[in-house]
């Protein structure tokens, strides 16, 4: 039984199921219901299937690797490899694409009779199938092949809903991006064929000794600009702003919580495993970058108003952290002290797991918001925990998970993370140290700052009282979506007391690496699922969350039955020092966050216009109206950006010489490219 | 034995915190030729608070009412999690640092919501004010934990205390310049000067009283016992953590007299200088507050570098 399924055939079942979902939609677009119904189903079916065939090869102890059909191009090979890595990752992306179809299914009704419902289903199936493809293709030309319909699916998925012109510049933004880092990319695998002579990842593997330092390094920065512009690092992040946001909101949550992580995946597999050994700059650089993300990702999103850009920019962050792991575990590596580079892994792998959860869950609630009030604006919001109250929960939930704090899964992976920085600072030598120590600061400084963030978020969303209309109009979402969302809010918590085992998963798969296959685990797992690292530290999450119940309930009861039941609650009015209370009195989330963008003016660039209207133009006494814009310049607009836009234009506008319009000129261009090729290929 | 002495771990610090509350008071009213009313009074006044109505504002959601619950609850947690008088009722299970700093995070959390939840603009200004303070203190407070794990070897913070023991030396220059660092954590944790008045309702001035502001009756002694607890706790990491002088390594009744004696002597220190601190000392301008916090991560920090 379990070998029918983890095998080529059950890997090759799982894709179809997702094609036959594409096509399915596609054909019967013309019936909204029935595209709608069969493209969610057979996802939902799919995923099912995913999970199934991931856990099972991830308990298995051999990987699957196979090639079908015999391409026509010599270098293609349509070839899977089907490891614990990519089982780990197939793992995600169905579990998060399960509870994404789920509420799709109820969430995608709005757009009946708007848009056409089959070229959804389509697209998203399409996705999916690009995702699995991209975590486990193992030829370099398929893999970009993979990565293309990823990429190309997702665009339209971007604008989808196209009436909105800022959606359509949002995903042409996108697809330029992502096409500028494929190029990266090809140029990457270009460069390892020279050496090695082949596409394939396992030659590559085989042959890495070929391949010179220098090649090595260049590669590594083609890599990280090619796979941090999709994982989304700063300063390559500019599209994932403005990309996540336009989606339909499942969709938004597949892509934060999965896609932007196949860039990580790739981090893993080329740096990790087919170019080992490398050197230690790599890891340090990673982790420089990373704790740039992260620290430049939380204040970013304490600057949005925009709840889908403010999550859009917790991804940066998050990405970040999840490069802190990854970056002190190819230090690790490098410097050949593999029992800390497991412990690193895991931290990174763990925290791709619970970021993939807690996101989509807030993903998905945001979308359950926007679709009650027709609006993504935080200022509009206010109040909505009365009118939304399980919405409000879920996204409750969320917001403690992602600030890392426990007994959810933020916490366990954050504390991972933590710990190997913590190694790093402890065992290294200068300048390694105090690169650790500015990584563990920025990572202290970040989940301090998402805290204040989370606040924000979830005060002027759902408390107070409503500032706008629509709110009051605002109901609670139906079943299929609350479902999604609620089984992703348990899957936080059930993720974050069971960490030790999950942990204990991860280090068998951190194990699958040939240069980390014989370190002895340094994280240990006791009976109690705690999670320890050496005799330095041990936290036990299953304890916590179950102290931190007793105390509450015990606080709880003591407070209700036992000090003096016969007291009276009288309902009034909230204080407002006797003038009348409406909705402009209370804070807003620019508000909010007006201090903390003040204390980093520095990086923020906080900017202040100020309009008046006069009734009177020329005596100006009497304003009209008063108009104060608060806004923020990005500094990678300014600095990286824009002279990067000034420098094509100069350079195109030289090139433009060349084109005289006359017809004879061209002619002669065309001889000499002719010749010039003629001596080249000689 | 050692269950009653668990039990005395568990509520020495809702036990003790309103009297510390009573003493700081009572000392800033001598310093400033006042009489003062007695150290006790903070527990007449919740026991009055607990037998009062309560107004709840109409706007209020759950949030609002659940809040004093969990952030109470999460000081009782705390306050068993850390090395009181005793080092050897070693907890390995919660007694993580950064377990701590986070599980104080849900309270600090929970009371931002709480102060949003009215809709009043003194509860939203309050909040903003707190959850900046609190970030900017997070680098500070995990650094100065870090610097005493380092040494120790350890980040629970029971054997931290055990091996600093054993190690202890008045001159150790990483050890004073990450206690001075964590020092400013705990005045800016615990709403004290110069972060913040513990003692008005100005609204210019107010960052935890304005969050607090519309609560009454049971919750609101909660909410006051809590942050009594949270200085408490503060002050016992101070001491235990960076100077465990007396703490009892065994279950030796003399040991453990001695130990709790060290306890309440070095504690009662630590609230005799936040009174002076406080009676000489005037609050600081909201924006001047990050340059102290980022003095008390950098003090940490150099505490690590200069760390053999």
């Amino acid at each position: 039984m379990i070998d029918t399924i983890v095998s080529p055939a059950g890997f090759i079942a799982l894709l179809s199921f997702f094609f036959v979902g594409a096509l399915g939609s596609f054909v019967f677009q013309k019936n909204d219901r029935l595209a709608n119904l069969w493209g969610s189903l057979f996802a939902i079916v799919g995923s099912i299937w995913g999970i199934l065939f991931s856990i099972l090869l991830l308990r298995s102890s051999s990987d699957i690797f196979f090639t079908t059909g015999t391409s026509v191009f010599p270098l293609l090979s349509i070839s899977f490899n089907l490891d614990k890595l990519a089982g780990f990752f197939v793992f995600v992306i169905s579990l998060i694409a399960l509870f994404c179809s789920i509420y799709g299914l109820g969430y995608v009704k709005h757009y009946y009779r708007k848009y056409n419902i089959g070229a959804l289903g389509f697209f998203y199936n399409l996705f999916i199938v690009g995702m699995l493809a991209v975590v486990t293709a193992s030829n370099g030309l398929f893999f970009l092949i993979a990565w293309e319909i990823m990429s190309v699916a997702s665009y339209f998925l971007v604008v989808y809903d196209r009436d909105d012109e800022d959606n359509v510049k949002a995903g042409f933004l996108y697809l330029i991006m992502t096409h500028i880092g494929t190029v990266f990319i090809i140029l990457a695998f270009i460069l390892l064929y020279q050496s090695t002579g082949s596409f394939d990842f396992t030659s590559i593997k085989a042959s890495v000794a070929l391949v010179p330092l220098s090649v090595k390094n260049i590669i590594f920065v083609l890599a990280m600009v090619g796979f941090g512009t999709k994982a989304g690092i700063v300063p390559f992040h500019i599209w994932l702003p403005s990309a996540h946001p336009a989606a339909p909101s499942h969709v938004s949550g597949l892509m934060s919580g999965v896609m932007i992580k196949t860039g990580i995946y790739m981090m893993i597999r080329i740096f990790m495993d087919m170019l080992q050994p490398i050197p230690a700059w790599w890891g340090l650089t990673i982790l420089i970058v990373g704790s740039v993300s992260s620290l430049l990702g939380v204040l970013y999103a304490l600057t949005e108003h925009d709840i889908k850009r403010l999550l859009a920019y917790h991804s940066i962050e998050n990405i970040g952290i999840i490069l802190l792991g990854l970056g002190s575990a190819l230090t690790f590596s490098s410097l050949n002290m593999p029992t800390l580079a497991l412990l690193s892994l895991v931290a990174a792998l763990f925290h791709t797991l619970n970021h993939a959860t807690f996101k989509s869950l807030l993903f998905l609630s945001a979308g359950s918001v926007i679709n009650a009030t027709h609006t993504r604006n935080m200022e509009e919001y206010g109040g909505l925990i009365k009118y939304m109250p399980q919405t409000a929960f879920f996204f409750l939930i969320g917001s403690m998970a992602i600030s890392a704090l426990p007994p959810f899964n933020g916490f366990f992976s954050e504390w991972l993370t933590f710990q190997s920085l913590f190694q790093g600072l402890a065992g290294l030598d200068f300048p390694s140290k105090a690169i650790f120590m500015a990584s563990a600061g920025a990572l202290a400084f970040t989940g301090g700052l998402a805290l204040a963030c989370f606040v924000k978020a979830f005060g002027a969303t759902f408390l107070a009282r409503p500032r706008s209309k629509e709110v009051e109009h605002a109901k609670e979402s139906s079943f299929l979506l609350r479902f999604g969302m609620g089984a992703l809010a348990i899957l936080s918590l059930l993720f974050g007391v069971f960490s030790g085992y999950v942990s204990s998963v991860l280090v068998e798969i951190g194990r699958g690496f040939d240069a980390l296959s014989t370190a002895p685990s340094f994280l240990s797992v006791s009976k109690n699922y705690g999670l320890g690292t050496g005799t330095f530290s041990f936290v036990s999450a299953p304890m916590i969350f179950v102290f931190l119940l007793i105390a509450i309930v015990l606080v709880f009861l003591a407070t209700k039955y036992l000090v003096h039941k016969k007291q009276e609650v009288i309902i009034g009015d909230t204080w407002d020092c006797g003038v009348n209370l409406n909705p402009r009195m209370e804070i807003t989330s620019t508000g909010f966050a007006r201090s903390i963008i003040l204390i980093f003016k520095g990086v923020l660039k906080p900017s202040i216009q100020k309009d008046v209207e006069y009734h009177d133009d020329k005596s100006r006494f009497l304003p009209k109206s008063r108009t104060v814009i608060l806004s923020v310049n990005d500094v990678y607009q300014i600095y990286f950006y824009l002279p990067l836009s000034k420098f094509v234009a100069y350079l195109s506008e030289r090139a433009k010489t060349i084109q005289g319009g006359n017809v004879n000129f061209y002619i002669f261009y065309i001889f000499v490219a002719v010749l010039a090729s003629l001596f080249l290929v000689q | 034995m050692s269950i009653i002495l668990w039990l005395v771990q568990i509520i020495l610090v809702p036990a003790l915190s309103p009297l510390g509350v009573g003493l700081t008071r009572k000392m800033k009213a001598k310093l400033q030729n006042r009489k003062g009313a007695s150290v006790f009074q903070p527990y007449y006044d919740l026991w009055k608070l607990f037998h009062k109505d309560e107004v709840v504002s109409k706007d209020a959601s759950w949030v609002f009412n659940i809040a004093p619950t969990i952030i109470f609850a999460v000081t009782l947690f705390v306050g068993a999690s850390i090395p009181l008088f005793a080092s050897f009722l070693g907890n390995a299970l919660t007694g993580d640092m950064l377990v701590i700093v986070y599980t104080l995070a849900i309270g600090t959390f929970f009371l931002a919501l709480a102060g949003m939840d009215t809709g009043s603009a003194f509860g939203g200004f309050g909040s903003s004010r707190e959850m900046t303070i609190s970030a900017l203190a997070e680098g500070g407070f995990i650094f100065a934990l870090l610097t005493v794990a380092l040494r120790g070897n350890s980040t629970n913070v029971f054997t931290i205390s055990e091996t600093a023991l054993s190690s202890f030396s008045y001159d150790s220059l990483p050890i004073i310049l990450a206690f001075l660092g964590f020092f400013v954590v705990l005045l800016a944790e615990t709403a004290r000067f110069p972060f913040d008045n513990p003692a008005t309702h100005l609204e210019l001035t107010m960052v935890h009283e304005a969050m607090i502001l519309e609560y009454s009756g049971k919750k609101l002694a909660l909410l006051e016992w809590a942050s009594a607890n949270k200085l408490l706790i503060f002050a016992t990491l101070g001491t235990n953590l960076f100077f465990p002088l007396g703490i009892a390594q065994s279950a030796d009744p003399k040991a453990i007299l001695i130990g709790v004696i060290a306890f309440l002597v070095k504690v009662f220190v630590v609230y005799v200088v936040i009174a002076m601190i406080e009676s000489c000392m005037a609050k600081f301008r909201f924006f001047r507050l990050p340059d102290l916090l980022i003095v008390s991560f950098i003090l940490s920090c150099v505490a690590i570098a200069l760390l053999q």
